[in-house]
C-alpha cells in the first residue's frame, strides 16, 4: 500500500463519523429541530459500542447497541423539547453535558483496555486495483454504509412524499399542522434518527477510528458535525463534501505533526477547530443565501392549538 | 395516555420560585437510584455528597473557592442568555483570562510590588473580554452562529494553554514539569480570613458581580434593554435599541467576567499555570445560570449548589469509593430536570387519558 493510498484511506476514516453524525442531524434540522446534543449522543454511542463489543467480542453487536442507545438518548431531548416545549438550545446543551458525564462514568473501567476492531471488507481482485482499489473496495463496512446513508437521505428528503412532509414540518409547522400532519410525531422520529446516526458515528470512533475508550474521545466532533450541516446549507451531498474536507484537514495536520515540520503540535491540533470557524464565517456572510436555505421553523417551539 | 400543555395566561409565580427546588429534589431521587445501581447505599452516598462537606469551617471555605468561578461566569452568561446570545465558550474565555492575567508574574517575575495584582486582574478581564469579542464580532459582521464559534474557540484556548506551559512559559527550575513558575507573593490573591480557611477574594468578586448585575438587570435601563432584545428583537428595534451592540455588550461582559474568574482561580487557588486549570467550570456555569433562573441572586445560591457537588464528589470518592466521574453525570441530570420543571412556569400540564380525549373529540364534532 503506497503512501498516498494510505493517506486517502485515513481521510475516509476521519470523515466517516463526521458524515454520519451530520447527516443524522441534517434530518432532524430539516424537520425543524435543532439538537445541539450531537456531541453527547455521539460519546454515548462510543462508550456503548466499545463496552458491548468488548464484553460480547462482537463489534457488530457493539454497533447495533450504540445505534439503539443513541436513539434512546435522543428521546430524552425529544421529550423535553417536543412534549414539554423547553428551549432547544439549552436542552441540547444539557444533552451534551449529560452524555459527556454519563459516558465518563460508564466507561471508567474500559480506560486502557484494548478494543475490538471492526475488520475491513476486502473484495477479492477489485481491491487489488492500484491506487483506488483498496480505497473503494477495501474499506470498513460502515464506510459503505455512510455513503448509502447519504444517498438514502438525499433521496428520502427530496424525492419521496414522506420526505416532503418532513421538510414542510421544518419550514412551517403551523401550516403543516393545519394540513393534518402530525408535527410532533414526525419531529420525534426525525430526532431519533439523528440520535441513531450520532450513536453509530460514536461507535465508529471507538471501534474503527481508534479502537479504544478514552474519556471525551469525541473531542468536539459532534460540534463539527453541527457546523457541517450549516456549511452544507442543509443538503446531504454537500455534507459529504464538507466531511471529507474536514477529514483531509484532520489527517493533514496529523501527518504534519508526525513529520515534525517545526510548528507546535498544539497549533496543528487546533487547525480543525479554526477551520470550522473560518468555514462558518465564509458560508454565513451571505445573509440572503443563509435565510433561503435555513429551515424556517428551525429551533422554534411548537404547541398545537386545537 | 397523553401529556397536554395548556398555556397559562401569565407566568406562575409559585412555580417560578419552586421549579429549581423541584428539579433539585428530582435530581436527588435520580441520584439515589443511580447510586443503588452502582451498588452503594444511596443514603450514605447522598450524605457524603451534600451534607458532609458542610460540616466543617475549612470545607465551607473550599466551597467558596469552587463557587466563586461558577458564580462569576454564570452571572455573565445570564446576561448573554437573557439577551438571546448563546455564549457557550466561557471555558475558553476563562482560560485566556488566566493566561493574559499571568503575563506579569510569569514573564516579569522581578517586578514585585503591590500594583502587580490589580494589574493582573485587569489584564485577565481584558483577555477574557477580548476572547469573547471574537464570536460576537463574527456574529454581528458575518452573521456566524455564535454557539459553534464560541465553542470551537474553547478547544483552541485549551491547546494554546497547553503549548504555553510545555513550551515558552515552562518553569526553568521546574524539572521539565509542564507548569509555569510559581507566582510570587505579590501575585497571589489574598485569603479573606486566613485563620479560618483558604477562601480568597475571588468569592467576594463573585458576590459583587452578582449584586451589580442584579441591580443592572432589575433597576437600570440597560437591564431592560437586555430583556427586551432577548424576548422580542423587533420590539427592541422599535424602542431604539441596537441588537448588534447588545451582542457585543453581552459577550464583552460575560467574557470579561469569565476572564476575571480565570485569573482569580490561577492567582488564588492554584498559584501557577498548568495544562488544565478548570474542571469544566465554563460548562458547569451554564447549569448554574439556568438553575439560578438567570437571576444573579439566584445564581449565587445555584453556584453554591454546584460547588457542593464538586466537593461532594471528592468526599464521596475518598469515603465510599464512588468515582469522581459521577459528578458530571449528576450535573448533567440537574440541568435536564431544571429545564423540564421550567415548563411548569409557562404551562399547565394535563395528563389526558385516551378515552377522555376521544370523548372530547366526539363532543367537539356533535
Amino acid at each position: 500500500m503506497g503512501m498516498l493510498e494510505a493517506v486517502l484511506m485515513t481521510i475516509a476514516t476521519a470523515a466517516t463519523p463526521l458524515l454520519i453524525a451530520a447527516v443524522g442531524e441534517l434530518v432532524s434540522e430539516r424537520a425543524g429541530v435543532l439538537n445541539l446534543g450531537v456531541e453527547g449522543m455521539m460519546v454515548m454511542g462510543a462508550v456503548t459500542g466499545f463496552g458491548v463489543a468488548l464484553t460480547t467480542g462482537s463489534p457488530w453487536l457493539g454497533i447495533f447497541a450504540a445505534i439503539a442507545v443513541g436513539a434512546l438518548f435522543s428521546l430524552l431531548f425529544a421529550f423535553l423539547t417536543l412534549t414539554l416545549v423547553t428551549n432547544q438550545v439549552a436542552t441540547g446543551l444539557a444533552l451534551t453535558l449529560l452524555g459527556l458525564g454519563l459516558s465518563g462514568m460508564l466507561g471508567e473501567s474500559f480506560v486502557g483496555l484494548p478494543g475490538v476492531k471492526l475488520t475491513n471488507i476486502d473484495i477479492p481482485f477489485l481491491s487489488d486495483i492500484p491506487l483506488i482499489g483498496r480505497l473503494i473496495f477495501g474499506q470498513d463496512p460502515v464506510f459503505y454504509l455512510s455513503i448509502l446513508l447519504t444517498a438514502g437521505v438525499a433521496w428520502f428528503l427530496f424525492r419521496s412524499r414522506v420526505g416532503l412532509t418532513l421538510r414542510s414540518v421544518g419550514d412551517n409547522h403551523g401550516s403543516a399542522h393545519a394540513l393534518g400532519i402530525n408535527v410532533i410525531l414526525i419531529r420525534y422520529l426525525a430526532v431519533m434518527f439523528g440520535g441513531a446516526c450520532a450513536g453509530l458515528a460514536g461507535a465508529y470512533l471507538s471501534l474503527v477510528y481508534t479502537p479504544q475508550w478514552v474519556e471525551n474521545m469525541t473531542a468536539g466532533r459532534g460540534w463539527i458535525a453541527l457546523a457541517l450541516v450549516v456549511f452544507a446549507s442543509w443538503r446531504p451531498w454537500r455534507v459529504l463534501a464538507g466531511a471529507y474536507l474536514f477529514g483531509a484537514v484532520t489527517i493533514g495536520q496529523l501527518h504534519a505533526q508526525a513529520l515534525g515540520i517545526g510548528v507546535p503540535s498544539q497549533l496543528l491540533s487546533s487547525l480543525p477547530y479554526l477551520a470550522t470557524v473560518v468555514v462558518l464565517v465564509l458560508i454565513s456572510r451571505n445573509r440572503r443565501m443563509t435565510m433561503v436555505n435555513t429551515p424556517a421553523s428551525l429551533g422554534r417551539p411548537f404547541v398545537p392549538d386545537r | 395516555m397523553r401529556i397536554e400543555l395548556v398555556k397559562r395566561p401569565q407566568q406562575s409565580a409559585l412555580y417560578s420560585a419552586l421549579s429549581p427546588f423541584i428539579a433539585l429534589a428530582l435530581t436527588l431521587i435520580a441520584g439515589a437510584i443511580m447510586f443503588s445501581l452502582l451498588g452503594k447505599n444511596p443514603l450514605d452516598a447522598l450524605y457524603y455528597y451534600f451534607v458532609d462537606p458542610l460540616r466543617e469551617m475549612w470545607s465551607l471555605h473550599e466551597l467558596a473557592i469552587k463557587a466563586a468561578p461558577l458564580i462569576l461566569i454564570a452571572v455573565g452568561l445570564s446576561i448573554c442568555f437573557l439577551s438571546n446570545n448563546w455564549n457557550i465558550g466561557a471555558e475558553g474565555q476563562f482560560i485566556i483570562g488566566a493566561i493574559t492575567g499571568s503575563i506579569l508574574p510569569v514573564m516579569y517575575p522581578d517586578l514585585q510590588s503591590w500594583i502587580i495584582l490589580p494589574l493582573m486582574l485587569i489584564m485577565g478581564v481584558i483577555g477574557g473580554a477580548a476572547y469573547g469579542f471574537i464570536p460576537a464580532l463574527l456574529k454581528t459582521r458575518f452573521n456566524t452562529n455564535e454557539i459553534l464559534t464560541s465553542l470551537m474557540l474553547v478547544y483552541v484556548a485549551q491547546l494554546f494553554l497547553d503549548w504555553l506551559v510545555r513550551g515558552p512559559w515552562r518553569n526553568p527550575q521546574g524539572m521539565n514539569f509542564p507548569e509555569t513558575r510559581n507566582f510570587h507573593q505579590y501575585a497571589i490573591l489574598p485569603e479573606i480570613w486566613p485563620s479560618m480557611g483558604r477562601a480568597n477574594w475571588g468569592f467576594v468578586f463573585a458576590l459583587v458581580a452578582a449584586l451589580v448585575a442584579w441591580f443592572m438587570l432589575s433597576r437600570m435601563l440597560k437591564g431592560f434593554e437586555v430583556k427586551v432584545l432577548g424576548q422580542s428583537p423587533r420590539a427592541g428595534r422599535f424602542g431604539g435599541f441596537s441588537a448588534s451592540r447588545m451582542v457585543i455588550f453581552a459577550f464583552l461582559v460575560s467574557g470579561g467576567l469569565a476572564g476575571l474568574a480565570g485569573i482569580s482561580e490561577v492567582s488564588g487557588a492554584i498559584g501557577q499555570l498548568r495544562p488544565t486549570i478548570s474542571p469544566g467550570y465554563g460548562f458547569a456555569a451554564i447549569i448554574v445560570a439556568f438553575l439560578g433562573r438567570l437571576n444573579p441572586l439566584g445564581i449565587i445560591a445555584a453556584g453554591l449548589v454546584l460547588a457542593l457537588s464538586y466537593l461532594g464528589g471528592e468526599a464521596a470518592q475518598i469515603s465510599i469509593g464512588v468515582s469522581d466521574k459521577v459528578v458530571r453525570a449528576f450535573q448533567g441530570m440537574l440541568l435536564f430536570f431544571v429545564l423540564g420543571c421550567d415548563t411548569l412556569i409557562h404551562y399547565r400540564v394535563r395528563f389526558v387519558g385516551s378515552t377522555a380525549h376521544k370523548a372530547e373529540v366526539s363532543h367537539g364534532n356533535a
